[in-house]
């Protein structure tokens, strides 16, 4: 067992994520090298780097998706480095993905439906929900609250680009998320579809906190206090997003890359 | 919860005009019409169309209808469903009553039918258990391979499965002064049973566990990712269909009085599969659809072959060849042929919710 004091950040609390020496390899390519990382809870980060850094790499091993091949991951204190990605899940992470992966052949509010009741009991359940089901009546106002009402009975393959996006965030704040990961979320949306993003971003509770992988600076320095820069599967730069966009080195690596 | 502000529930949905429940007024008319014919059905048929046509076509299209449960919602093509209700209808012959005095318990059906139940619930979890890391194609070959051993193993063993004999004289019960093994009787005990597995399937579509399973069919790897213990959701649907399957083990094993290996052979494990696609995976009724129209063509195939001065035992050609057409002229069966009617005589109806 690790010490007390290891377990706890300096402010008193467990961090919301701790991630220690963190290396994942694909064959011989090595997609994460010796990351660690530490997010206060509450905090709102972003995550920067070129095609291939192994920014989603780092999301699928947080969430369990698949295992770091050496390192350890932990969450509010407790070590989930070897859980099911469920059992991470269930205790308030959440996360999206960067390629929606949605249940095509159900409708809108189903789809929501599934992932309230997914962190909830009766998952097992066969009995169906009776009218004024706390679960149910949770996952309208979640379709509601990222403006998909209109469409809430269409199924989700019918659906245009940027309502499963939209979707895709909306399945990630289902129940009490304690911590989210998004992956990209505004990649190819539409200027209007981008700022109702960062408008549902801001919105959130104070005490949710989160990682955002986002391309554009514009979004992601308007919603986040701090930025780990990825280079090749490391750690290049952490800091305050001012400090990040001013660096030379990273304006050399990344901002002046052409990237954008 | 988020902080996101929750609005009030959805309105209470409106009393419907006529003052029914709004459930029982939402019933299409054509349910009741059919429901009705069913129902009066014995005034109408003989023994032999209510028991041979109706009654084979009610037990098939459970069986059948347990794999559209595996495959439809939850996308795992089981293969192992006969040989599940077979075991169910074994297990009925060991623990009840058949002519194999040596083996057969003969406990009164209130004990063998629960314990051959159970026993066959139990050999789904253990199917479902193999078989639910796997996908797709290696689902298949998993599932037919456990029929084919079980069908090599209750051929060979002589001490509960009786070889390649099987057991005979297995009858349903005389009980709560019935006996349902008149052709009245059995026809209705099949009908409630068939419809209430219907029922109960269509029910639990739209209750978490089926959603869940649905989800699961969609995308595994997202369920996982909101919270859902897939592996366990997938051998609880095993449960599931095993139990219903076992149901209609048993009911076969008393139509026909007797079961042997052949019972689950290749041959019967491939015709499930094939009832319920012809029917179509994509509604519960579907499994139905499929069985009768199957056992209509085993039945009158012959006659209709030699009419035409076929040699007659080629009649499993016009089987195949009746099949053929309908998956043909419609991928996702009898059910999807329906749909696309339905559609073009209403073409601006709302996009069906729900089971696909
Ligand atoms: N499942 C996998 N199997 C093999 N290689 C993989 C796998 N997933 C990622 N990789 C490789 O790992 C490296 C990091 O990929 P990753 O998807 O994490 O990058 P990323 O930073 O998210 O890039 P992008 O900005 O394009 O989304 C890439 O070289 C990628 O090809
Ligand atoms: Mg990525």
């Amino acid at each position: 067992m690790s010490s007390v004091a290891e377990r706890l950040s300096a402010t008193g609390t467990a961090n919301a994520l701790e991630l220690r020496g963190i290396t994942r390899l694909f064959g011989a390519l090595a997609a994460l090298t010796d990351v660690t990382i530490s997010v206060r809870p509450g905090e709102r980060r972003a995550v920067l780097g070129s095609n291939g850094a192994g920014k989603t790499t780092l999301f699928n091993c947080i969430t369990g998706d698949f295992l770091p091949t050496s390192g350890t991951i932990r969450f509010f204190g407790e070590d989930i480095t070897s859980f099911p990605p469920h059992e991470r899940i269930r205790r308030g992470l959440r996360r999206t993905y960067q390629i929606s992966l949605l249940f095509k052949g159900l409708t809108v509010v189903d789809n929501v439906y599934l992932a309230c009741r997914g962190v909830s009991r009766g998952r097992f359940s066969l009995l169906r929900p009776r009218r004024g089901d706390a679960i149910r009546a949770a996952a309208e106002s979640l379709v509601e609250a990222v403006h998909l009402t209109g469409v809430r009975d269409r199924l989700v393959g019918e659906l245009a680009y940027g309502q499963q996006r939209q979707l895709e965030i909306a399945l990630a704040l289902a129940g009490a998320p304690r911590f989210v990961l998004f992956d990209e979320p505004a990649a190819g949306l539409s200027p209007t579809e981008r700022s109702e993003l960062v408008e549902i971003l801001t919105a959130l509770p104070r005490h949710i906190g989160y990682v955002i992988i986002e391309h554009d600076m514009d979004v992601a320095l308007r919603v986040v206090e701090s930025v780990t820069m990825m280079h090749n599967g490391r750690i290049f730069k952490e800091g305050a997003p001012q400090e990040i966009e001013d660096d030379p080195e990273v304006q050399d690596l990344y901002l002046g890359g052409g990237h954008g | 919860m988020t902080d996101i502000p929750v609005p009030a529930p959805a309105a209470a949905a409106a009393p419907s005009a006529s003052g029914l429940p709004a459930w029982l007024s939402a019933v299409h008319p054509a349910w009741w019409i059919l429901g009705f014919l069913l129902l009066f059905m014995p005034a109408m048929a003989g023994d032999f169309v209510l028991v041979q046509i109706f009654g084979w076509s009610f037990i098939l299209g459970m069986i059948a209808l347990s794999l559209m449960f595996l495959g439809g919602y939850g996308g795992m093509v089981s293969l192992a469903q006969m040989t599940i209700a077979a075991l169910a209808g074994y297990m009925a012959a060991v623990f009840g009553t058949s002519s194999v005095a040596e083996i057969s318990l003969g406990l009164p059906w209130w004990i063998a039918v629960p314990i051959a139940l159970s026993i066959a619930t139990l050999f789904g979890v253990v199917v479902g258990a193999l078989a639910v890391r796997t996908a797709g194609i290696y689902t298949i070959m998993i599932t037919l391979a456990i029929s084919a051993a079980f069908f090599y193993f209750a051929l060979q063993n002589y001490e509960i499965f009786n070889g390649q004999r099987g057991f005979n004289g297995i009858r349903a019960p005389v009980a709560f002064g019935v006996d349902w093994r008149a052709p009245v009787p059995f026809y209705y005990l099949t009908l409630a049973l068939a419809a209430a597995s219907y029922l109960f399937v269509v029910y639990v579509g739209r209750a978490p566990f089926g959603l869940a399973l649905q989800g699961i069919r969609d995308n595994a790897r997202r369920m996982a990712a909101i919270g859902y213990n897939v592996t366990a959701h997938r051998i609880a649907a095993y449960a599931v269909a095993s139990f219903i399957a076992g149901v209609a083990g048993i009911l076969l094993t008393w139509q026909n009085g007797q079961i042997s290996p052949g019972t689950a052979g290749i041959p019967a494990v491939i015709d499930i599969l094939v009832i319920a696609v012809v029917g179509g995976l994509g509604h519960p009724i579907g499994p139905f659809l499929g069985a009768l129209l199957y056992a209509l063509l085993r039945t009158f195939a012959l006659d209709v072959f030699s009419a035409f001065g076929f040699e007659s035992t080629r009649f499993n050609l016009l089987v195949g060849v009746a099949f053929l057409v309908v998956v043909l002229a419609s991928p996702d069966g009898l059910v999807g042929l329906w749909r696309r009617w339905r559609d073009r005589r209403r073409p601006a109806a709302k996009p069906s919710g729900g089971h696909r």
